[in-house]
């Protein structure tokens, strides 16, 4: 264990009373709660963190905040392990582990770091001109490239976590809880409106929380405590930490991630590990602050090389020194203030490099008092250092290059600063646009098209009392257009600050050689994109923002450009010689940090993916051991095997003991649909092709229904039980979809029609009984009902009791047989199914499931809509004419049947096929071609929809769409099946009892 | 995800309803007498509108009604939502 | 003629420190006239005009471009390329692009990065099981490589997939097309517009068309933010807007522009070596080679032109994939947009001449235009070069939606719209 050589001997928002140990690249430290990780390495004197991406050199720790591009680690071990978590965004805890990526044996010697030497044959975009011979070595290539690439390692087993998801309302949502939106979420909340502040860190203030400042004459520390104490005191205000803001969509809805129990040691809380907000705002204030800029001068990305304002918010914040001597190199007068930040903690400043020809603020001369050298009009033209930055290369600036010689400045830190961006992604991504502001060097947000407005340093405020008052006002404005009518209060005083003087852009520092030949010049430091890189595409020709990002991948890593955009941007318009600001912005896209995968699912895994829909008979199907099968939602029993059966030897005896004696099946997952109205016949004749208009009470008629396409869209029987009473059935999978069907014409077309449609199907359970003896058994059970065939006919319904139950018994068939559909209320289901049962003993009565079904039908050529139809089949191509009215002037997809192709005689029809060899069954899904050639491409007539073995007609059977089929009558066709064919002939799609003489029974 | 005000319930998410296309595409009445050029843009040709978009929505989680909406299709605004049969209004974005 | 790319240029170059690379294309000031004006330079576009100048020998030609060169759904999409299409004549056209695919790098001299690692299609239902099996067995016949897989050998050849029996939606069997894969989408832009360039052929980007010339039932030339560019024929290759061009004409179309979202999770180690499609559990995954996870699924419900998307749908897509690969739930999303998708009432393209004497449509590819690319511009610089739809393209008309001849690929998109 190495104790804290770095940490400051006072001060900071760390508990030393609790010490953490944790490791990094399995070496063991300790830091104290209150650290990030990024702080914690800091104070342990760790500043190596991890290799670049593309020439493996050494990395360090550029920020503070989620900007991080850097110090990216792979964290814990095992099915925990998450890979690309930016170190300075990772509180610590105990036990924590973490590693370096990108290197390999270790993060200090790195066999990647052979790149880096090679660098010059790897400019942007170098893999679109090579790797293209031979060019089936692509696949070779492709495999080492891979492996290059990719950052940190995806867990090798299913995340242990859970996570959560919740909806959320308020007037007004807050995002960001520095200066501004404190102030803003007060003066909201003080007025009387719903409130939700939200912030990424772990504790609300931002950058007041690293800040020397008074507020009210407070301290800030205090002031936070105190608005959060009011906060607190309110009846709706809600604060979250470690919440982040990520995604701003249409009409106010904002997405936020909170990271629940991220900051505590894994497996250690109860509780979700992350939380996604889904937040529907009336107002939003955008209160989200700034990112520093980096400066681009040559190998700008030495560890230890930061940014000012992360050099003196680890100083105050953490107590951890970023370095002993550190050189400040900054354009702008607020990195004097970093400066004199770490001066205050006893850490040496080695020099104060400024390009500005004659900085003249009172901070310079406050700089200067302490004995501090400023460099004015001096940039840093180079650094050096192995695996930690040890001198800058001073030199004069003269326009836009470097004069005079060099002079080494030794140092073990660099604290750059080039200005600051607004951080204006959410503002971008509800639709605004930006305009770059050229006084202040930076791209401000536009005009808001939503209901947002943007307060504090993420509008462009510089001094703590310009972000307090835009935070006030836009929280009261905020909440006075939400309606809230109370008064906002005062806005929060700070000190006034002095003027500063205006920073100097300077986009590209020069050094010795020109920008590509000498050093490098890092943008993106994620992505290892150089200055050289830029101005490369640019010559090449993808000088538009979106081509440049695109070639060249800047701000495509998983920092997404947060402190590379900007000065890419500027860069490019100075190269292209046009005004920065000119060239346009890429778009800002969602999320704003990256967002764990497992947030977004929440809850809606596993089992709870998607519902199950369970039939009132699901328990005595699965005590029955039956398999399911997945229809729709619904869960269906396949079929019933008994000890030592295969599904092929199951489906034979149950098929078998329906034609010979009696089956019985759950078909309670048929859609029903009441119908009831005046207008329900006339309902029915527009969406059945079918006429309604004779059916009488207590007759059923099986109804075809098209889409407006012509296309068989659905089937099922309709039985009217009174006079403006129907009861439709739908097929199981298009429940849902046909009352849409039917409402959607009833509301938008037929307005005038009185009819009302609802969804019964889970208020019948539907058992049927299929087979010669299934008068006899339910003679058994019911004395209410005649069910002499004379008195109780096919397609009829009657109303009575069936084991004393109340049931609706229809006489429709599915199988060609003596059939009763008994429908019961779902809760008498089991009772009514084992009095068949037990009365059906005696007739051997066999359950049945739903291959079985299927081959029944199959056998009498019924239809499944969508297994004998694909929406490409109409009526005609079934041989289902019959039942397409001549007489009706019109009804849904009429017309289209009517159209040049639609009407074509030799379209593809349903036809039955008998293989030849009757033990051979067809492959359901085999294409069927007239003419067998050696090989591939064959010309294809159809293919197999169904296809059986049939234990009643004791040969295999199937049907199958086959072009011009009627007209192929006999023929015999051939079904490839792997490296076999199979010959068929071409009959009608009738196997068993052709002449429908069974349904009696 | 759009905030939709459904005329009978009030403002509701998106994820309550279901999309049905453009609106006030009447079934034509004499469709025997189409030509099937004329049938089928009826059937399968739309306006497709850059901007405002005349559609019509169903409260499929809700209370099952369909109304229309008229919602600009580049920035997502919607800028009325009336009943069926109501004649749609004229929309100035 | 420009300079070859190759190791040994890229060498050469870097003695220079790349000073002397040539521009990719040139930025052209538009002629009074050209032969061709192909509206749109996204791929279709640029392959279009390249093909016209490589097979027919149009080099007259100006390819308009209201924004940047592959800006739109070229740009956009999540670089699925297959051909195992259900219907001949759909097959037969994806088929003839992959086959251009297969050498397209080296004949573009632009590396593509075209990775055929294969595409697995999976069921998970026996309704599904039967389905794939009928498209495996008419993609077979058609000549195209595609194999059925049991579950054993889809866990075998994509071990990191959740293979168990007892999930909510278990995976029952696949379809693989070994020769199906991704390619670097923008990539392919910046190739046919380099290779086109070569060849003459003058991209003119941020030139918006605002109006067709017509005179007597032809096509004269378009108006466009930077003046009249005239043509003897106009070819419209537009994803997204084809509406609002064809409104410009005074037609309709069977169009309707909705959202369709993509996704990319932060980079990774390689762990996802093949393209994964799932249409009952709703979303299209691979892995690109920076690391990516590139996902996509299902359009929004709802008609737009704003590129971006609504957010259940990215919920739902995300929770398929944890379905699919519970290991993937830490993994972080990074970036997530939108592109405006045409759709077709039967997912499949319009390819062909218009009322308008001199005007050709390309358009209404749905979710599945990106692998259509070269094969697109092929047929339709035919069909421009001709004045006549090639034969690989003759169902794709217009016309189709009077007749009823539909090619109904609804299956075919691999997620259900």
């Amino acid at each position: 264990m190495t104790t804290q050589p770095y940490r400051l001997a006072r001060g900071g928002r760390i508990d030393r009373a609790k010490r953490l140990r944790f490791s990094f690249n399995d070496r063991a430290y300790e830091g104290y709660r209150g650290d990030t990780l990024a702080s914690a390495l800091l104070a342990n004197g760790v500043v190596l963190v991890g290799r670049g991406f593309k020439y493996h050199r050494p990395r360090g720790i550029m920020t503070a905040g989620s900007e991080e591009p850097n110090a990216i680690v792979q964290l814990g071990v095992g099915d925990r392990t998450e890979p690309n978590i930016r170190a300075t965004q990772v509180e610590l805890y105990d036990g924590l582990s973490a590693a370096s990526i990108n290197c390999w044996p270790s993060v200090e010697f790195d066999l990647g770091a052979v790149n880096g030497m090679m660098s010059r044959l790897f400019p942007a975009g170098f893999y679109y001109k090579t790797f293209m011979w031979p060019p089936s070595f692509w696949m070779k290539y492709e495999y080492f490239i891979r492996r290059m690439a990719g950052l940190g390692k995806a867990p090798d087993a299913p995340d242990p976590d859970r996570y959560d998801k919740t909806f959320a309302h308020c007037d007004v949502l807050v995002v960001g809880a520095g200066p501004a939106g404190l102030a803003a979420a007060l003066a909201a909340g003080r007025a009387g409106a719903r409130v939700i502040l939200a912030d990424e860190q772990a504790e609300p203030g931002g950058s007041l929380l690293a800040s020397g400042e008074t507020i009210n004459g407070q301290p800030a520390a205090e002031w936070i405590a105190a608005a959060l104490a009011e906060l607190a005191s309110m009846p709706d205000a809600r604060v979250l930490a470690r919440t982040t803001a990520f995604s701003y969509g249409d009409h106010n809805y904002v997405q936020m991630v909170e990271r629940v129990a991220d900051h505590l040691p894994p497996a250690s809380s109860p509780g979700p590990r992350q939380r996604l907000w889904r937040v529907r705002a009336g107002q939003v204030v955008l209160a989200a602050g700034a990112i520093e800029r980096p400066l681009v001068f040559a190998d700008n990305d030495r560890p230890g090389i930061m940014l000012a304002s992360a050099a003196a918010t680890y100083v105050r914040r953490y107590a951890a020194a970023p370095g002993r001597r550190v050189l400040v190199f900054a354009n702008n007068d607020g990195a004097y203030r970093d400066a004199l930040a770490l001066l205050d903690a006893g850490i040496g400043i080695s020099a104060i490099v400024d390009p500005r020809p004659d900085p003249g603020a009172a901070i310079v001369a406050e700089i200067r008092r302490r004995g501090i050298e400023v460099l004015a009009g001096h940039v840093v033209a180079g650094t050096k250092g192995h695996g930690r930055v040890e001198s800058a290369q001073v030199m004069k600036l003269d326009g836009d290059k470097v004069a005079g010689a060099a002079r080494s400045i030794g140092c073990d830190a660099i604290a750059m600063s080039g200005g600051w961006n607004p951080t204006v992604h959410l503002f971008s991504q509800s639709g605004g646009k930006l305009r770059f502001d050229a006084a202040r060097a930076t791209f401000l947000p536009g005009a808001p098209v939503q209901a947002i407005r943007v307060a504090g340093a993420a509008n462009g405020a510089t001094s703590l009392q310009d972000c307090l008052r835009e935070g006030h006002a836009a929280g009261a404005a905020s909440a006075a257009d939400a309606g809230a009518a109370g008064k906002a209060g005062d806005a929060p005083q700070a000190e006034p600050a002095t003027p500063d003087e205006p920073a100097m852009p300077i986009w590209i520092v020069p050094s010795v050689k020109p920008v590509g030949e000498g050093g490098k010049h890092f943008i993106d430091h994620q992505n290892d994109v150089t200055a050289a890189d830029l101005q490369l595409a640019v010559r090449e020709g993808y000088s538009s923002v979106e081509h440049l990002k695109r070639y060249t991948t800047m701000g495509m890593g998983t920092d997404q450009g947060k402190t590379s955009n900007v000065n890419a941007l500027a860069l490019l318009a100075v190269t292209l010689g046009h005004e920065v600001g000119a060239v346009g912005t890429t778009t800002f896209r969602p999320p704003y940090t990256p967002v764990t995968v497992g947030a977004f699912a929440g809850h809606d895994q596993g089992d709870l993916l998607d519902p199950v829909r369970k039939t009132p008979l699901h328990g005595w199907h699965e005590i029955m051991g039956a398999p399911f099968e997945n229809v729709g939602q619904w869960r269906r029993a396949w079929y019933y095997p008994k000890p030592g059966e295969d599904m092929h030897a199951a489906v034979g005896r149950e098929a078998k003991a329906v034609r010979t004696g009696v089956g019985i099946v759950d078909a309670s997952t048929l859609g029903k649909i009441d119908i009831q109205g005046p207008d329900a016949v006339e309902l029915l004749n527009w969406v059945y092709t079918n006429a309604w208009n004779k059916l009488e009470i207590g007759r059923c008629r099986y109804g075809l229904m098209l889409g407006e396409d012509g296309m068989v869209m659905d089937d099922g029987v309709t039985t009217r039980l009174g006079e403006n009473h129907y009861l439709m059935t739908t097929t199981t999978g298009n429940a849902a979809r046909v009352l849409g069907w039917l409402e959607n014409w009833l509301q938008c077309e037929w307005p005038h029609m009185r009819v009302y449609c609802t969804s019964v199907t889970e208020q019948w359970a539907t058992v049927a009984l299929n087979g010669p003896l299934a008068r006899r058994l339910l003679a058994e059970l019911t004395t209410d009902i005649e069910l002499d065939p004379a008195k109780f006919p096919f397609l009829s319904f009657r109303e009575g009791r069936v084991a004393a139950i109340p049931a609706r018994i229809y006489r429709i068939s599915f199988t060609g047989e003596l059939s009763y559909e008994i429908n019961v209320a779902p809760s008498h289901a089991v009772a009514l199914w084992q009095a068949l049962m037990a009365a059906g003993e005696k007739y051997a009565i066999v359950p049945y499931g739903t291959e079985t079904m299927h081959v029944l039908r199959a056998e009498k050529g019924y239809i499944i809509v969508g297994q004998e139809t694909d929406g490409t089949v109409t009526p005609h191509d079934l041989g289902m004419d019959w039942i397409v009215s001549k007489a009706k002037k019109d009804f849904i997809g009429k017309r289209s049947l009517a159209r040049a192709d639609t009407s074509r005689p030799d379209r593809k029809h349903l036809m039955g096929l008998l293989a030849e060899n009757p033990s051979e069954v067809l492959p359901e899904g085999g294409q069927v071609v007239a003419e067998v050639k050696d090989r591939p491409p064959m010309a294809m007539i159809g293919h197999v929809t169904s296809s059986y073995f049939s234990p009643n007609a004791g040969r295999s059977i199937a049907m199958a769409l086959i072009k011009n089929g009627r007209n192929r009558m006999g023929e015999t066709v051939h079904v490839p099946a792997g490296e076999r064919v199979i010959r068929a002939t071409v009959t009608e799609p009738k196997f068993f009892d052709p002449e429908g003489k069974r349904l009696d029974g | 995800m759009l905030l939709i005000p459904c005329p009978y319930c009030g403002p509701r998410e998106e994820v309550e309803f279901a999309c049905g296309g453009e609106a006030h595409i009447a079934r034509p009445a004499n469709s025997d007498r189409l030509s099937d050029a004329q049938w089928s843009d009826y059937l399968f040709m739309r306006k497709n509108p850059k901007g405002v978009h005349y559609e019509r929505w169903n409260h499929a989680r809700g209370c099952r009604r369909w109304f229309n909406v008229a919602r600009d299709t580049v920035t997502h605004r919607i800028y009325a939502v009336y009943k069926m049969g109501e004649a749609p209004p004229s929309v100035t974005p | 003629m420009k300079s070859r790319y190759s190791i040994f240029s890229l060498a050469r170059n870097a003695l220079h420190y790349h000073r002397d690379w040539d521009q990719a294309w040139r930025s052209p000031e538009p002629k009074a006239q050209y032969d061709v004006v192909i509206v749109g330079a996204g791929g279709h576009g640029l392959a279009t005009a390249y093909y016209l100048a490589k097979e027919h020998g149009i080099t007259n030609v100006a390819v308009l471009e209201k924004g940047w060169l592959g800006g739109g759904n070229t740009g956009r999409n999540t670089t699925v390329v297959r051909s195992n299409y259900l219907w001949d004549e759909s097959a037969h056209l994806y088929e003839h692009s992959l086959k251009l695919w297969e050498g397209l790098s080296q004949d573009l001299n632009f590396n593509l990065m075209f990775s055929q690692r294969g595409l697995l299609a999976l069921a998970h239902n026996q309704h599904e099981l039967r389905e794939l099996s009928r498209r495996v067995n008419a993609i077979r016949l058609n000549g195209i490589d595609s194999e059925l897989m049991t579950v054993e050998q889809v866990k075998a050849f994509c071990p990191i997939l959740d293979c168990s029996p007892g999930k909510r939606h278990p995976i029952l069997g696949a379809s693989l097309q070994r020769r199906g894969g991704t390619a670097r989408h923008d990539a392919v832009a910046w190739g046919f517009a380099r290779a086109a360039d070569a060849r003459g052929i003058d991209i003119i980007q941020n030139c918006e068309v605002t109006g067709f010339r017509m005179a007597s039932g032809r096509v004269e030339g378009v108006e466009t933010s930077r003046g009249f560019i005239g043509a003897g024929k106009v070819g419209v290759v537009v994803a997204g807007h084809a509406s609002v061009l064809a409104g410009m004409a005074g037609l309709r179309l069977p169009i309707e522009s909705h959202p369709l979202q993509a996704l990319v999770t932060e980079p990774v180690k390689p762990v996802l070596h093949t393209v994964v499609m799932s249409s009952a559990v709703h979303v299209y995954v691979s892995q690109s080679d920076k690391g990516e996870l590139v996902m996509g699924a299902g359009i929004d419900g709802y008609n737009s032109y704003a590129q971006r998307g609504s957010e259940p749908v990215v919920e739902n897509l995300l929770n398929a994939l944890i379905e699919l690969f519970p290991i993937f739930s830490r993994l972080k999303l990074m970036r997530q947009w939108g592109g405006i998708v045409d759709v077709c009432p039967d997912a499949s393209p319009i390819i062909g001449k218009t009322p308008v004497a001199g005007l050709y449509f390309n358009c209404g590819w749905g979710t599945g235009g990106f692998k259509a690319t070269p094969g697109s511009g092929w047929v339709f610089a035919h069909t421009i070069a001709q004045d006549r739809p090639h034969r690989l393209n003759e169902a794709f008309t217009l016309e189709r939606f009077g007749h009823g001849y539909l090619v109904d690929e609804h299956g075919a998109a691999g997620v259900a719209h």
